[in-house]
């Protein structure tokens, strides 16, 4: 465990001597108050029209605001999060440092989580920043807490998915940006698994939505936490863990 | 402390070493001396358990490099080629970083970073980043990530390639400080190196132990062993058909006043019959001095040798 953590907050540190953490999560903030803007905006005008039209209560904040704002912010993270994890292996095994961790009394094991625990830290770094939105919220308005923190949660548990596959691409590759892009492309590939079960038979429809990332994300956007999900994520994220580490260690037999 | 048995590593259908048998007993310093590719990198990644061998057994400290690798890199401490620093790290965080990479107790932690850059002379850029160090510190600061958990084994990748001379005279100076107390092996292609520093050689090629043995009975192995230099005043075909006919005596070749004689790897003394002759035959000695061979030449011998073999 004291391995685990003197690999994580070394790794952790580095995001912030070098420019990507600041980068990244200035990107994320900009981004995301644009879009906590407009959907706030948009909000009270739709509700406007419902008032002044007649047509009853209108939509609930959960709906009209929170959903959207985590909606936005999976699709912002599944961009940024390949530039987090990239250099995770890619930039140790340039610099040769890979040798040094891997002959150190470490495992292999203790080494990815490691890495990963770190990644997922600046995630929690990003995600704590944002707590401002539900606070502007609960300042202004009477938003339900059960979803903000069901979406959170299933947030991070999207972005360890991510990450797996950012860690695993990393150890594949030298190249950072080689890595960063197979990640890309793989999340997405994850995310749009779904749009194939409008063509597919009813066998492969089921079985392309269990697949789909966002699908397992939707029912925590509700503030639902259904043991399915919560299963699909963790096996996703020990897949991708695993795979690193064979990855890594096949490296030592070549 | 470190035994090797039969070691092989293949990369896909090329060996990289071949049946390597050797050991290292303790607080001894060897190097590994080979041409470049020679498989000396390999072995030292094997030793540190970085790599596993295709075939074979290793064991450093008494454990068992395949069955317990972790226990072996408690008891290792490695430089591999290139230093493996974090350039974006200050030297102090970096060693910190290594010293609780080696599991050192986090109270003795600033003890042993201390004790290990006043060893290495890292003190008056400890708080420097890496990536703004000169090669050569650089190399100190990878030898002090190497010795930073007081390993009882050492090994050093070619320690001192692309330092300067000054350098170079440094760290061969603290590697030799290091002898007795750690056991050491450190690799090179550079001659001066291995008989600066080492008490024994092993010289690889093509992934093949081809000698290993101390400095001085490596120069006595030579067959051509002794070559002798004499000057004349009138050197004569006669002279030095008479000088040939010496017992122990392999060959004459004369360019001008100059001779150069070489004398059997077993022959005994025979300097002052070698002198006798040329004075009887009236060739006037002006000069007589013995040369030694240097590694330089066993090295290319052989190296080239064994290679001429491989290939036929």
């Amino acid at each position: 465990m004291r391995n685990i953590w003197t690999i994580a907050r070394r790794d952790f540190k580095t995001y912030f001597t070098s420019p990507i953490a600041y980068i990244v999560i200035a990107g994320f903030l900009a981004i995301m108050g644009w879009m906590f803007f407009f959907n706030l905006n948009h909000f009270f005008v739709e509700n406007m029209k419902y008032q002044q039209l007649n047509m009853g209560k209108g939509v609930s904040i959960t709906d009209g605001i929170i959903r959207p704002l985590f909606g936005n912010m999976n699709v912002v993270l599944l961009f940024l999060v390949p530039f987090i994890t990239m250099r995770l292996f890619a930039e140790e095994k340039k610099l040769h440092t890979i040798e040094l961790l891997m002959t150190s009394p470490v495992t292999l094991a203790e080494i990815i989580f490691g890495k990963f625990l770190s990644a997922l830290m600046l995630v929690k770094v990003m995600l704590l920043v944002t707590l401002v939105y539900p606070i502007v919220l609960f300042m202004t308005g009477n938003p339900e807490l059960g979803p903000i923190v069901t979406s959170y949660l299933g947030t991070i548990l999207l972005c360890s998915c991510y990450l797996a596959i950012g860690l695993f691409f990393s150890a594949l590759s030298e190249n950072q940006i080689v890595a960063g892009a197979l990640t890309f492309a793989t999340g997405l590939f994850f995310w749009l698994i779904s749009w194939a079960t409008q063509s597919a038979g009813p066998v492969w429809s089921d079985i392309l939505l269990h697949l789909s990332l966002i699908n397992h994300y939707n029912n925590f956007g509700q503030g639902i936490i259904n043991s399915t999900d919560v299963f699909y994520f963790l096996s996703f994220i020990g897949i991708g863990l695993f795979l690193t580490h064979r990855v890594l260690d096949s490296f030592r037999w070549r | 402390m470190i035994q090797v048995s039969h070691l092989s590593k293949l990369y896909g259908s090329r060996a990289a070493i071949n049946d390597l048998n050797f050991e290292v007993s303790k607080g001894e310093i060897v190097g590994f001396l080979g041409p470049n590719g020679a498989g000396k990198s390999t072995t030292m990644k094997i030793l540190t358990g970085f790599m596993p061998a295709s075939e074979g057994k290793a064991s450093v400290a008494g454990y068992d490099v395949f069955d317990h690798p972790i226990e072996v890199k408690r008891n290792v401490g490695y430089l591999p080629e290139t230093p493996p620093v974090y350039p974006e790290m200050v030297v102090w965080d970096y060693l910190d970083f290594s010293a609780r990479m080696h599991q050192i107790p986090s109270n003795q932690i600033n003890q042993a970073i201390g004790s290990i850059i006043d060893k290495t002379g890292l003190g008056e850029v400890r708080k420097r980043l890496i990536g703004n160090l000169s090669k050569g510190f650089r190399q100190r600061v990878g030898l002090a990530q190497a010795l930073i958990h007081n390993p009882q084994v050492l090994i050093l990748d070619e320690p001192t390639v692309g330092l300067d001379p000054k350098q170079i005279i440094e760290i061969r100076e603290l590697i030799k400080s290091l002898g007795g107390e750690h056991t050491i092996i450190l690799s090179s292609h550079i001659l001066p190196e291995v008989t600066a520093t080492c008490q024994r050689i092993i010289v690889i090629n093509q992934g093949r132990i081809v000698a290993e043995d101390t400095l001085d009975r490596l120069t006595l192995r030579l067959k051509k062993g002794l070559i002798y230099s004499m000057t004349v005043k009138n050197p004569s075909a006669d002279g030095i058909r008479a000088l040939e006919e010496v017992q122990g005596v392999t060959n004459v070749t004369a360019a001008g006043p100059k001779l150069v004689i070489q004398i059997d790897s077993g022959t005994q003394e025979i300097r002052d019959r070698i002198v006798e002759k040329a004075v009887t035959k009236g060739m006037g000695v002006l000069e007589f001095s013995a040369e030694r061979v240097s590694l330089e030449e066993i090295f290319l011998q052989l190296t080239t040798d064994e290679s001429g073999e491989a290939g036929a």
